[in-house]
């Protein structure tokens, strides 16, 4: 276990690595000066100059990074142009939003998704099974952007049920709730669908195993049978597609919070991109990518401390 | 054809047909010029004159979605093939060239796959300003490497195979292995991948044009109508409602197709279904 650990720990490391890399030569290589970028073609020349000793960009390439690295490793992704505040500090105001909305997006997916597709297994092409499938068929088909717009449609133009705009106020918990419904129902529904019919196929595969036979030979109740012996196999490849698919809930996110005009690091990024303030873009699509190879990571671990299998197999 | 036996598969030939034609012939069934103004009957909602309703610059917003078809076709045709082929050429050099190479040509497909996709396109967009062409870009690298890693598994399971081996015992060099017996082998699941992989394509160019960060204003795309009826959807919620329609209708047309091609294809899959 330990030896797997160390391999998959090294191995996303080197990911981030890489992707920070990538980013960094994204931003170097493109033409033209980064500080006359960053400042505008109308900044003047001392400005320029000193963008450019504070940004170390008179120092060699692979030096600039070897600094901008270490910095990210001890947590300081720099200054904000415009307020000088620190990024670190700008994200940290930010990302609490983000994890809401997909924490509950992902949560009322699962505890609704999960269920039906054990339900649409154990009783195949019942009303259920029929209305999983349509419901997966359905949610899949329409791109979560376009969800989000219609949610908006139905729920707050029209039937003037739920707040269009923003996280609700500071401190008012039951408002900011309310404020999250919408995202949250937009942005999981594709999952719900998604994810019942992952369920479903995993767990007629399992249902089908000699051992489930067995449980049910011994007497065991089906509920038991069904959650203590089937479940927590036909769940695995679930947990890793969550884990996969996280990257595409970070994407509807961002979505979802420009749609809603809600504060969060999708929103944070796309403001930044427009006020062309990179030190943010930067330090926000790191912290990004950080957290996706962090819950691949999770997931991975989480399978292989389920299943041990998957520990020989690195 | 036997791929047409189930409904699903009649259906998705149906809407894949519809969507190239409309996309293709957009000029003969298009009943305004997408780009013509008229002031007077802006924001006008769906009537006999404007089947779709007007936006608010007046113009019709049916013939704009059948102009927008042909970004969004224009996207998917360049965007697929020619991720298609790399991911193809990329996967082969992993599955037969040296191990260090396979390692960090895994590591870099890994690498592209972790940045979700929007975080990229603005990340770049920062850079480069929206284009048409930074969406082709930003499809195709991160549509190579699920076409590699397809075209690396298949190449790796018949490298050990018998008949690769009496070949190459037969002095066979590593192009014409690759060529003659992987290439056929690998062709079927890269063209069921490809067409699970147009709808992904299409709402990509679709949610970047949205943002603002793909095709730019007065180019009709299925993206910048969306936008444009977000911004006024609260007076004309009939553009929101109908640039939705041709996005889901190609998206099911497209997955309907590509099940049923798997079906025929690979009928292991279908088992447990």
């Amino acid at each position: 276990m330990l030896t797997y650990l160390i391999k998959r720990l090294g191995l996303s490391v080197a990911v981030v690595v890489t992707v920070l890399l990538v980013l960094f030569l994204l931003l170097r290589l493109i033409p033209g000066n980064p500080a006359t970028i960053a400042l505008g073609p109308r900044a003047s020349p001392e400005a320029i100059q000193r963008y450019s000793e504070k940004m170390n960009l008179d120092k060699p390439v692979w030096m600039q990074f070897a600094t901008y690295a270490g910095q990210v490793v001890t947590g300081d992704l720099g200054n904000d142009v415009f307020s000088d505040r620190k990024v670190s500090t700008i994200i940290g105001e930010q990302i609490g939003f983000s994890l809401a909305l997909m924490a509950a997006a992902m949560g009322w997916a699962v505890a609704l998704g999960v269920p039906l597709g054990c339900l649409a297994a154990v009783r195949p092409n019942s009303w259920l099974d029929r209305i999983s499938a349509v419901l997966s068929v359905g949610t899949i088909a329409i791109p979560s952007f376009l969800m989000s717009i219609w949610a908006l449609l139905i729920f707050s133009v029209n039937l003037r049920w739920l707040p269009a705009m923003g996280a609700g106020d500071p401190g008012n918990i039951p408002d900011q709730a309310v404020h999250l419904i919408m995202p949250a129902l937009a942005v999981g529904l594709s999952w719900v669908g998604y994810l019942a019919r992952m369920v479903r196929a995993s767990m007629l595969e399992v249902m089908g195993e000699p051992y489930i036979r067995s449980a049910h030979a011994f007497g065991l109740k089906p509920a038991r049978v069904i959650f203590g012996y089937a479940l927590p196999v036909a769940i695995l490849p679930t947990i890793t597609l969550i884990g996969m698919g996280f990257g595409g809930l970070i994407s509807a996110a961002v979505f979802a919070e420009i749609i809603f005009a809600r504060p969060g690091i999708g929103k944070l990024i796309y403001d930044s991109v427009l006020a062309r303030n990179f030190p943010i873009v930067q330090g926000a699509v790191v912290v990004a990518t950080a957290l996706y190879i962090g819950v691949v990571l999770m997931s991975d671990i989480l399978v292989s401390w389920i299943d041990p299998r998957v520990r020989n197999s690195l | 054809m036997a791929f047409l036996s189930g409904w699903q598969g009649v259906l998705g030939l149906v809407l894949v047909v519809a969507f190239f034609a409309s996309a293709i012939f957009a000029p003969l069934f298009a009943p305004y010029d997408p780009n013509a103004m008229d002031i007077p009957a802006r924001l006008s909602g769906p009537s006999l004159s404007h089947l779709a309703g007007t936006d608010q610059l007046g113009r019709d917003t049916l013939s704009r979605l059948l102009y927008g078809g042909r970004v969004a076709l224009k996207i998917a045709a360049l965007g697929v093939s020619l991720s298609m082929v790399i991911g193809l050429f990329l996967g082969m050099i992993a599955a037969f060239g040296p191990r260090w190479l396979d390692a960090l040509l895994l590591l870099i497909f890994d690498s592209v796959r972790a940045f979700p996709t929007i975080i990229l396109g603005l990340a770049t967009v920062a850079l480069t300003g929206p284009s048409l062409g930074l969406v082709l870009v930003i499809v195709i690298v991160t549509s190579i490497p699920q076409y590699a890693r397809v075209t690396r598994t298949a190449a790796l399971s018949l490298r050990g195979t018998e008949f690769i081996q009496a070949e190459r015992a037969l002095g066979a060099s590593t192009a014409r292995i690759l060529g003659h017996h992987i290439l056929p082998n690998v062709v079927g699941p890269l063209l069921i991948l490809a067409a699970m992989d147009v709808p992904v394509v299409v709402s990509i160019e679709a949610g970047f044009s949205f943002l603002g960060l793909g095709v730019t204003p007065p180019t009709a795309s299925w993206g910048t109508i969306l936008n444009e009826g977000y911004l006024v959807i609260r007076d004309a919620p009939w553009m929101v409602v109908a640039a939705g329609v041709p996005l889901i209708l190609t998206t099911l047309g497209f997955t309907f197709l590509a099940e049923a091609l798997r079906d025929v294809f690979d009928p292991r899959m279908t088992k447990g279904r």
